[in-house]
């Protein structure tokens, strides 16, 4: 295939929004997301787009915010710390209706933590981490093509719900190189009819706008808010499964983890336990049907994360209490390492033993 | 075809380069590569260490612990990894920099003094090359003409002009363990 | 029969929140005037801020985004780089842009984007209350200052002008009144210029006017406008501090 090249995963996001039409990237300095912008500096005035980088991560999602409603496919990207920054402004566009991508290449909290990968902010993520009652839409690449492809993804979901989606990777996505193919460039499309780009011959003129002060008026905006959502739970999930035809037992991972259990799962069957992985895209929405499909069939989930347990509340809230989930996590820096995986579903194996 | 490498040694070697040639490569031979580096205030002058991952199958952790093949270019990172090596694995060492002999009998292990070599040749900067043209000729990783080839397109325009002389460094790298 | 007096076209036939005798009533008034004159419905986009202000997307008959509390010129960035022939102007309280928003405000400054800022300092928080503004005067009394701003606690007040005059991308800065007649007709003046330098590409401009607030000062609007002449332009002097052409 003469079209794979080798990129290095921060610089293959900057690659991936331009193909996807984005001119206008926002953002600030953290460690492990650099190259992103650094990428985007030179990137963006290349094809006519304007890289700018802000004195904060407030102002840089706030610039975001001011870009999207004016109609342009807007970005920003950080890590952790700044992420935290940045959700005033997600909710803002959230409430506002404004599309827009936030990329997060996830290192070790809380606090300043550390540099290294992590998955620790997937609550902040998928809980809204800003005010209100708001969702985006997380996606949860696992290889860098996975994350060209839902960063380009990610601008027409945006643009679908008029939503922020955030993409959500770690130190180890940014920061390692893969061979990526990336998708033709998207031609750039003019201004929604919503914008804010001033009249220009209107009759009306363009508001964009959370505030309702009349709580009836909140509440039919937040139902229409809600709306959104519900379509998104129901059109937007994705999540992929290995080995779970006939397994016994199923690890759940997301991200750079779900590689690392595909090798313990692959040394597992190799050894004769039939497990299986599942391994969800979307953090959010948070996939219910293989829940449902694999508890009448398997005798146990293990959830393994670089955390200290958060997505498996999510595991337990889809699986019902219909068989046992059971956790295994690092944090920060601290790769989970597959012979580790290996023996904490060896022991939950013994522990719960088999059904039938 | 299963490779998981590791190159370490101090910032400035070109362990970073090193390791993105070497996936490259295999990329251009079709194999699934991964490549990730050692981030943080290590680059900055402290040890600096890359995994690179070359299989018939797609990549898992791109993280590499326990390498099958591993270059170490000083002698903190021979203190570091030496035992990590796998079994059956081969261990490179400069040992233009690292005067410690490895007890180990489970391993192949190739000293070279590749820092005197490139200092013969009149750029220490290329001893990198030295390494990774006597690693491809003794583990076949990646096929030699392929890394010369790649030469081009891993180093930035910029640098086209040292092409020639990274060139010569992986053939001397090729007949120092040819030898 | 010949009219004499109308409504800006710029302004939307809606009865204002603002309290009686409040003088955003008249600044909202100048700038419609200004985008009338200057012939800007077609491209001017507001943002309205946090505070009494929040409403001025109600007032325009132009495009407005809504902002986050301080992040008014972050956001006027963001759509003044996506639609550069756009005319942004923000409409900010001393609250939003002298507290919440110094970080926006001093960086929008600095790179010199090419907005217009309405800043509105009527020292104090307005809208929540009467709180203690980072504008409040030394001795003045607000909600969260019940003796009077006392500077070894409080620090002094910020003169955003003099401030941002130092600041080499700055186009435009003017500090007016809206206290007496006189003092309006020099407001407008200025806002246009503000306008025009935008218009003229030339960088940052800002005007701020000097504004009262009867309901939370505790006064009547005629002392208040008062009190405006009597210890505000004493503190905050008028006039123009940066115009195009002088500077870098």
């Amino acid at each position: 295939m003469s079209d794979l090249q080798l990129f290095k995963g921060n610089e293959a996001v900057g690659e991936a929004a331009v193909r996807a039409g984005c001119r206008h990237f926002f953002g600030y300095p953290i460690t492990p997301q650099n190259e992103l912008p650094e990428y985007m500096s030179w990137r963006l005035p290349e094809v006519g787009g304007v890289f700018l980088q802000a004195e904060s991560e407030v102002a840089a999602i706030n610039m975001v915010y001011g870009a999207g409603g004016a109609g342009a496919k807007a970005m920003t990207s950080s890590s952790s710390p700044g992420i935290s920054l940045k959700q005033e402004g997600i909710s803002f566009l959230a409430g506002a209706e404004i599309p827009g991508v936030i990329v997060n290449m996830v290192r070790g909290g809380p606090g300043l933590g550390g540099i290294q990968p992590a998955q620790s902010d997937y609550f902040q993520a998928t809980r809204g981490g800003g005010h209100g009652d708001y969702r985006t839409v997380v996606l949860g690449p696992a290889s860098l093509q996975e994350l060209v492809d839902m960063t380009y993804e990610a601008f027409q979901i945006a643009d679908r719900y008029r939503n922020p989606v955030m993409v959500v990777g770690d130190g180890v996505m940014g920061q390692m190189m893969e061979p990526v193919v990336f998708p033709d460039m998207a031609e750039v499309t003019d201004p929604p009819d919503w914008a804010t780009t001033g009249k220009r011959g209107r009759d009306n003129f363009n508001l964009i706008n959370s505030l309702y002060l009349d709580p009836e008026e909140l509440w039919e905006h937040n139902r229409k808010l809600n709306d959104k959502y519900r379509q998104m739970t129901e059109k937007e999930v994705r999540w992929e499964t290995r080995a779970t035809d006939d397994a016994d037992f199923a690890f759940v991972a997301y991200g750079t983890t779900a590689r690392i259990v595909q090798k313990a799962v692959e040394q597992m069957r190799e050894d004769g336990h039939a497990v299986g992985l599942v391994r969800p895209q979307t953090l959010w929405p948070f996939p219910q049907e293989p829940f449902d499909e694999l508890s009448d069939r398997v005798d146990g989930f293990r959830t393994v994360e670089m955390s200290l347990g958060q997505m498996v509340e999510d595991v337990r809230l889809a699986v019902q209490g219909r068989v046992p989930v059971q956790f295994y996590g690092t944090t920060g820096g601290v790769m989970p390492d597959y012979r580790d995986i290996i023996s904490a579903m060896e022991e939950m194996m013994r522990k719960v033993g088999g059904r039938r | 075809m299963h490779q998981e490498v590791l190159m370490a040694g101090f910032g400035g070697q070109g362990i970073m380069l090193m390791g993105q040639m070497l996936a490259y490569a295999g990329m251009k031979e079709d194999k699934y590569v991964s490549w990730m580096p050692s981030y943080g205030p290590e680059q900055r002058g402290g040890t600096a260490n890359c995994g690179v991952v070359l299989s018939d199958e797609p990549v898992g952790s791109p993280v590499v612990t326990e390498p099958t093949l591993c270059v170490v270019m000083n002698r903190p990172s021979l203190m570091k990894f030496r035992d990590a090596v796998q079994k059956d694995g081969y261990l490179f060492i400069n040992s233009s920099l690292v005067d410690d002999s490895v007890q180990r009998d489970d391993i192949e292990v190739f000293s070279i003094s590749v820092t005197d070599e490139a200092d013969a040749m009149g750029n220490t900067r290329v001893a990198n090359m030295i390494m990774l043209g006597a690693v491809s000729t003794v583990t076949g990783v990646v096929p030699f003409e392929r890394l010369k080839a790649v030469l081009s397109e891993v180093l930035p325009p910029a640098r086209h002009s040292l092409i020639p002389i990274n060139e010569q460094a992986l053939e001397l790298g090729r007949e120092l363990v040819q030898d | 029969m010949k009219a004499v007096y109308e409504k800006p076209k710029s302004l939307t036939d809606v009865v204002t929140h603002y309290c009686p005798g409040c003088t955003h009533g008249v600044a909202h008034r100048l700038v419609a005037e200004v985008i009338d004159d200057l012939k800007l419905e077609d491209r001017a986009v507001g943002i309205a801020s946090v505070g009494c202000s929040v409403f001025a997307y109600d007032y325009f008959e132009v495009d407005f985004q809504q902002a986050a509390h301080g992040r008014a010129p972050a956001v006027a960035t963001g759509i003044k780089r996506v639609h550069p022939d756009s005319v942004v102007f923000t409409y900010q309280g001393d609250g939003d842009l002298a507290s919440i928003g110094a970080a926006e405000i001093v960086h929008a400054a600095m790179r010199g984007e090419n907005i217009t800022v309405v800043f509105i300092n009527n020292a104090i928080y307005g809208m929540t209350g009467g709180q203690m503004a980072p504008t409040t005067l030394v001795g003045q009394k607000a909600s969260t200052s019940p003796a009077g701003r006392d500077p070894d606690h409080s620090g002094s007040p910020i003169r955003v002008c003099e401030m941002l005059s130092t600041l080499p991308g700055v186009a435009y800065l003017a500090r007016v009144s809206c206290h007496d007649a006189r003092g309006i007709m020099s407001a407008k003046r200025s806002i246009g210029k503000a306008f025009q330098t935008q218009l003229d590409g030339e960088g940052f401009a800002l005007v701020e006017i000097l504004s009262n607030c009867p309901t939370n000062w505790g006064m009547s609007p005629v002392e208040s406008l008062e009190w405006v002449k009597e210890h505000m332009v004493r503190y905050y002097p008028l006039g123009e501090f940066c115009t195009p052409g002088e500077g870098e």
